[in-house]
């Protein structure tokens, strides 16, 4: 018996041997783990590693290959979600599925097999979230809600279903530390009712905190199935990537002349679900990295259009080394040397049916001289894109490969080692390591500091706070649309920023 | 139970193999029409497919062949630019007629002058004329976010009252003894745009198909612009992103497409048609949009299936005067084509798997 199973204790799912290939993957093989009834049981690995695979299998959207899966002990081979669902496994997904403009019982009733009348259903609402510590109002438009409040609807839409087995797939990525630890209070009490939860994530010390077990996954296979509480994270890291971590070093910067500066940025919201940008004011100087977290939905999207220059602003509110960019379009800008790259890869920063190579035109086609007088110099921007991949250790067939074929951290990778590569003067990047494994993630955060290393200034916008105080110098919060005072990093706890991103009037705080 | 899985890359094997799979479908159930009307169905298809090009009429017909493609290439040279970009202009007719108007009108206004610039002076304004019509949607577009698709389609009804006013009012032949149309431009030596190789088919027309082939495919993958335009089409907000200003984007496709579509127009009012009547758009703009999704959007499936689709006007004449065939049986087959095409993409974006139901 593979490490892991113990038949001996009852268990609410189990795995055996589970094996499922793709053409040329072999995504997982001979998978055996087992949750147990009232356990929190994290399944960590890096992107790639098979998590997914295995979660859309237990609730039905893959088919196994080999192996079996048993559910209270049933034999479990759902045909569909609507199979595995009448069977007691429920799942929240990282990408929620919400129509904005329904109401929150309306959208749990649309969820459902067979919804009870609209009446009771928003008393049941209302019963689960008052029970689970989930405040939530039934008859709110989900537009007008955060994030976290939207994860609350697809949580009570899986809890409404009395599931025995809960899938969570990375629940936290889009929470504030409060929100977070709302969370896990709610899951807390959830499995003390007896309902096994299967949380997948790659924060580790999110996962040391609040796992009962922990499965990890590498290339596909279980390489252990321990105590998450009696390892290090760095120990469960090693695990995680086969080998020791990569340490950032932050060494060797130092803060000189001033690059960018923005003042009195304004921009009404681009549509209705946008955010307005308020009078925001930044200085970012030579060889500094500057974070600026906040919730997503905040402004940043609108904040790296308006520095890209997707969006214009008024004159003088955007200053590169002195030259007023404001008005100008992103290639003029690019040229200056303000470079940017936005958090949606697929469909944003690269374009998804494109080619690696083609995709380096997108961007690089002033810098890298792979267009000159508006032709296209294929042989150059196959060179680039080869470059891009070797020094950014892309994993992928080849440079001819669709953008879309790549798995998110190795798109990552490539996205911010093609602005990278180009030198900027500034780099503005959106949530540069969300949904990426913990070795791209490292990747790519060295490499930041590299370029700042090499005195250029860099912007990182994420949601991700560890990865803010790893990195930036000093540390701003975006909250609806407003850009705080920065503070130094030094020094700095998770909650003072977790207070700083609930806004200057600390309402969220006062509402969790 | 079978099972439509999405491909990772869409397949190159099936973007050249659906065009041909469907028309062999359209021979298939187009024979199938012709049977259940009475007719012989192999010998229907070969009238429509292989008599104009080695029948007893062929050469009457092989001509016909490049007078025909020739506006359906240009035509649609121009629109599969813009439909790479996701701009649809199906009022391409209207720009057609337009072109046609525009350019006639300056042979008109100078006669009986004989000058060598008169004929280029004419492609100029059938060019401005087609643009100018393309451009319509394009700013109500910008503008208002008015759908081109509506606008451009509407403006078609408009050209053709246009056409009709200018054929019974100011363009009316003054010698013609009160029968509407224009005078006749193949008559006009400097306004006529005559076949230059004789026995071809080929005047100034299918030279301007020609380079509009070559230039399409230069601008579609050597230059910059051609790439934002595809990016523009699959991914909007990363085309954004690489400086695309999405307006600019409009103006230029609709523009474009319609000049091109206006040169057609003119081309053929110097030459096959002769002279501005109330009938001059015969739906070259329609059919184009079918040449250019057959011929995937490419510059060289443009080509071939701008032939084809000439094939079928010519085969379809043949067949109602040999075989009696009904008029429209050319636009059914036409409409089958574009139908069966439609319907075999599915396999350049999908596998077809068998599953085994446990």
């Amino acid at each position: 018996m593979t490490k892991g199973t113990d038949l001996a204790v009852p268990t609410v799912f189990r795995a055996e041997g589970i094996g499922k290939s793709y053409p040329g993957v072999r995504a997982n093989d001979d998978i055996s783990f087992a949750v147990r009834p009232g356990e929190i049981h994290a399944l960590l690995g890096e992107n790639g590693a098979g998590k997914s695979t295995l979660v859309k299998m237990i609730y039905g959207l893959v088919r196994p290959d080999e192996g079996r899966m048993f559910l209270l002990d049933a034999p479990h081979a759902p045909q569909d979600p609507r199979a595995a669902r009448a069977a007691g496994v429920a799942m929240v997904f990282q990408h929620f599925s919400l129509f904005d403009a329904l109401t929150v019982a309306e959208n749990i009733a649309l969820g459902m097999e067979n919804p009870p009348p609209r009446r009771e259903l928003a008393a049941r609402i209302t019963q689960v979230s008052h029970d689970f510590g989930l405040p939530l109002n039934p008859a709110r438009r989900v537009v007008t809600l955060s994030a976290g409040e939207r994860q609350r609807v697809e949580i009570i839409r899986c809890l409404l279903q009395n599931p025995r087995l809960l899938i969570m797939d990375e629940p936290t990525s889009v929470l504030t530390p409060q929100e977070a630890e709302l969370l896990f209070a709610t899951l807390r009490k959830l499995a003390a009712q007896g309902t096994a939860i299967l949380y997948i994530s790659h924060k580790l010390e999110e996962i040391r905190a609040h796992c009962d077990r922990a499965t990890i996954l590498r290339h596909g296979r279980v390489v252990e199935s321990c105590d998450p509480r009696a390892h290090s994270a760095r120990d469960l890291a090693a695990m995680m990537v086969g080998g020791q971590m990569r340490q950032i070093d932050r060494s060797g910067r130092q803060a000189g002349e001033v690059l960018l500066e923005v003042q009195g940025l304004s921009l009404p919201a681009p549509d209705a679900e946008g955010t307005a940008l308020k009078d925001i004011a930044l200085t970012l100087r030579a060889g500094e990295i500057l974070g600026i977290g906040g919730v997503a939905g905040n402004g940043q999207e609108e904040l790296l259009a308006a520095l890209s220059g997707e969006v214009a602003s008024r004159p003088g509110t955007v200053t590169l080394e002195g030259a007023d960019l404001s008005g100008k379009g992103p290639e003029p800008r690019r040229v200056a040397g303000l470079l940017a790259a936005p958090e949606d890869r697929l469909g944003h920063a690269a374009v998804p049916d494109f080619s690696l190579i083609e995709n380096t035109l997108l961007t690089a086609g002033a810098r890298k001289g792979l267009v000159r007088r508006g032709l296209i110099d294929h042989g150059a921007a196959r060179d680039y894109a080869l470059a891009v991949i070797r020094d950014f250790d892309v994993r992928t067939p080849g440079p001819h490969v669709a953008a879309r074929a790549l798995s998110g951290g190795n798109l990552q990778k490539f996205v911010i080692g093609r602005e990278v590569m180009q030198a900027p003067r500034v780099l503005v990047v959106n949530q540069p390591t969300w949904g990426v494994d913990a070795g791209a993630a490292a990747a790519v955060r060295q490499s930041l500091l590299d370029l700042a290393r090499q005195g250029a200034g860099v912007i990182v916008i994420s949601q991700d706070l560890d990865e803010l105080l790893e990195l930036s110098d000093r540390f701003c919060a975006l909250n609806e649309g407003r850009l705080s005072p920065p503070v130094p990093t030094e020094g700095l706890t998770l909650d003072r920023i977790g207070l700083m991103l609930g806004g200057a009037h600390g309402m969220e705080e006062a509402r969790i | 139970m079978i099972q439509l899985v999405p491909r990772q890359n869409a397949s190159n094997l099936w973007q050249i193999a659906t065009p041909l799979l469907a028309v062999l479908a359209t021979m298939i159930a187009g024979g199938l029409l012709f049977a259940t009307m009475g007719h012989n169905p192999v010998a229907a298809i070969r009238t429509i497919f292989w008599d104009p090009l080695f029948g007893m009429a062929s050469g009457y017909s092989r001509p016909q062949l490049l007078v025909k493609a020739a506006p359906l290439i240009l035509i649609a040279s121009g629109l599969a630019i813009g439909f790479r970009a996701g701009i649809w202009n199906i009022g391409a007719e209207g720009q057609y007629i337009m072109g046609a108007i525009t350019g006639a009108a300056v042979a008109l206004a100078l006669y009986p002058l004989e000058a060598w610039w008169l004929f280029p002076a004419m492609v100029a304004a059938g060019l401005a004329g087609g643009w100018a019509w393309g451009m319509i949607p394009a700013l109500l577009r910008n503008w208002f976010g008015a759908s081109e698709i509506l606008v451009s389609l509407m403006l078609v009804y408009v050209a053709q009252r246009i056409a009709a006013w200018m054929a019974f009012g100011p363009m009316r032949n003054p010698q013609g003894m009160g029968f509407p149309g224009s005078r006749n431009l193949q008559q006009y030596p400097s306004a006529s745009n005559p076949e230059l190789i004789a026995g071809t088919g080929a005047h100034w027309g299918v030279v301007a198909a020609a380079f509009a082939v070559l230039a399409t495919w230069f601008l579609m993958s050597r230059h910059i612009r051609g790439f934002h335009i595809r990016a523009a089409g699959t991914a909007p907000r990363a085309a954004r992103f690489a400086g695309v200003r999405p307006a600019v984007l409009v103006a230029f496709c609709l523009g474009l497409s319609g000049a091109l579509a206006g040169a057609a127009g003119l081309f053929e009012v110097a030459g096959p048609a002769g002279q501005i009547t109330d009938r001059i758009g015969v739906g070259y703009g329609f059919t184009a949009i079918i040449v250019a999704f057959l011929g995937r959007l490419h510059p060289v499936g443009i080509l071939l299936a701008g032939l084809l689709l000439a094939l079928t006007y010519i085969g379809g004449e043949l067949a109602q005067l040999t075989m009696g065939l009904p008029a429209a049986s050319v636009q059914v087959f036409q409409g089958m084509l574009l139908f069966f095409l439609l319907g075999f993409d599915l396999l350049t974006r999908y596998q077809i798997r068998r599953r085994i139901t446990a």
